[in-house]
């Protein structure tokens, strides 16, 4: 049996160690939204909405809703000072021109090679790739934030993703409920554990071999 | 030269059957509201639609209940985790619409350089990914990049805060996402504005779309959009 390991929170609020003084940062739909609640102590950074907006700062208060002052999840927010608009294409350039230092992404799947599927699942019509396939290949470094399983309980980590991909080889870090595994040319490296995780139990809940052995307990 | 209409009906009056247009906004903000409701009353059929979002919460959506679209170029349109599906993609699932799925960064992209004359280029996006499928990529600098083609349209209507009488915009906050762009990529470029001034009341150094890019000019009133991912 697969342990819990951490809430979504605090998967979050791991991430945000990752964050540095003066960065600018994309954070994705959904979890990795979370990301910008716990940034530690003296880190300030520039937080980029694909959208056309650069500088934000939390989620606005209902009583201050504004329609044209949004993130990319179609999210009201509160402006830093120093903030900018600017259109889509301006902000396409700085994603893909790599003038982003880091992203943090949603996953559906990671392979053992830092492919990452998080646009589609087989099976279903259409979908939403939205600016996410420009993210992976543009930015800098991308961290993906997800569960270590599916709902399902089947690993989201595998030797090969089966479902469609976002982008080739652009993932360096998973961030999960159950550990933190960076990915290297020699592999999946398994870096720290939620408390109370054993390394066993992440290689169960894994389908891609994982080099261990250098692994702490992660510090939230 | 004075491009103010009457309202948005006569600005849309020419829009035949069959017509490409592109659609500014973004989820909530800068979305042609007015001018998407004339073109429902007005009922033209047969409509490729270029848009970065079509889905629920959307007035896009609207235009599905007559069956007016035919085909959108679209980077967000239909979310597996939707609590309900939207009518386009009610109707895409029946076959009814076709849809190109466009990464959003080559979606405005592309835009761009219809507007630019520049008929291709090559992005790192969608690289070995289903969105590159039979298109020609080519190694530069050791990375592989694909061939992406430009976008046109007949028609762009686009949402802007301000407009003087000859056509040049600001706009308001992240309200610009792909009004910007699409303004200049489509043989007739119609805004919607919250306010029409008088040429000479917008300072030419804050002016974001120049009045060359724009054919007619007309009030809309502002309307709440709701929306919901």
């Amino acid at each position: 049996m697969t342990p819990v390991g951490l809430p979504r929170e605090l998967i979050a609020m791991r991430v945000a160690k990752e964050l540095r003084d003066g960065m600018t940062v994309n954070l994705g739909i959904g979890l990795p939204t979370l990301v910008s609640n716990f940034l530690p102590e003296g880190v300030n950074i520039t937080l980029h909405g694909e959208n056309g907006i650069l500088g934000y700062g939390g989620i606005a208060p209902e009583d201050e809703w504004d329609q044209d002052q949004i993130n990319a999840g179609g999210q009201p927010v509160t402006l830093n000072p120093g903030a900018s608009f600017f259109s889509s294409a301006d902000s396409f350039a700085m994603i893909r021109g790599g003038h982003l230092d880091l992203t943090v992404l949603g996953g559906l799947q990671v392979s053992a090679k830092g492919d990452l599927a998080n646009w589609a699942v087989p099976g279903r019509p259409g979908g939403a790739i939205g600016g996410a396939m420009d993210l992976a290949a543009g930015a800098k470094r991308v961290i993906v934030a997800m569960e270590h399983l599916t709902r399902e309980g089947e690993p989201r980590i595998l030797e090969e993703c089966t479902y469609p991909l976002t982008a080739q080889r652009c993932v360096s870090m998973i961030v999960t409920n159950l550990a933190v595994i960076e990915v290297t040319p020699e592999g999946l490296r398994l870096r720290e554990l939620a408390p109370g995780v054993e390394v066993d139990d992440v290689q169960h809940a894994t389908a891609a071999r994982l080099l261990s052995d250098h692994v702490k307990v992660m510090e939230l | 030269m004075d491009k103010v209409y009457p309202s948005p009906a006569d600005a849309i009056a020419d829009v035949p059957d069959g017509a490409s247009i592109m659609f500014g906004g973004f989820a909530s903000a800068g979305s042609p509201t007015n001018l998407i409701l004339a073109i429902y009353e007005k009922g033209t059929s047969g409509i490729t639609g270029i848009a970065n979002n079509i889905g629920l919460g959307d007035r896009l959506d609207m235009l599905c209940e007559k069956h007016q679209i035919k085909k959108m170029i679209v980077s967000f349109a239909i979310r597996a985790s939707a609590r309900k599906q939207s009518l386009f993609e009610q109707q895409y699932v029946k076959g009814e619409v076709e849809m190109e799925l466009v990464p959003q960064g080559t979606l405005a992209e592309r835009i761009r350089a219809g507007g630019a004359g520049i008929p291709a280029f090559f992005t790192p996006t969608g690289v070995g990914t289903v969105v590159a499928g039979g298109k020609e990529t080519r190694v530069f600098d050791g990375r592989e990049y694909v061939m992406e083609r430009a976008i046109t349209a007949d028609y762009a209507f686009i949402k802007a805060y301000k407009g003087d009488r000859h056509g040049n915009l600001i706009y308001r906050k992240s309200s610009r996402n792909f009004n910007e762009v699409m303004a200049t990529a489509a043989r007739i470029t119609i805004a919607e504005v919250e306010e029409i001034v008088e040429p000479g009341e917008l300072d030419p150094e804050l002016v974001v779309t120049p009045s060359i890019y724009v054919s007619r000019l007309v009030q809309g009133i502002r309307h709440d959009t709701r929306w919901f991912a």
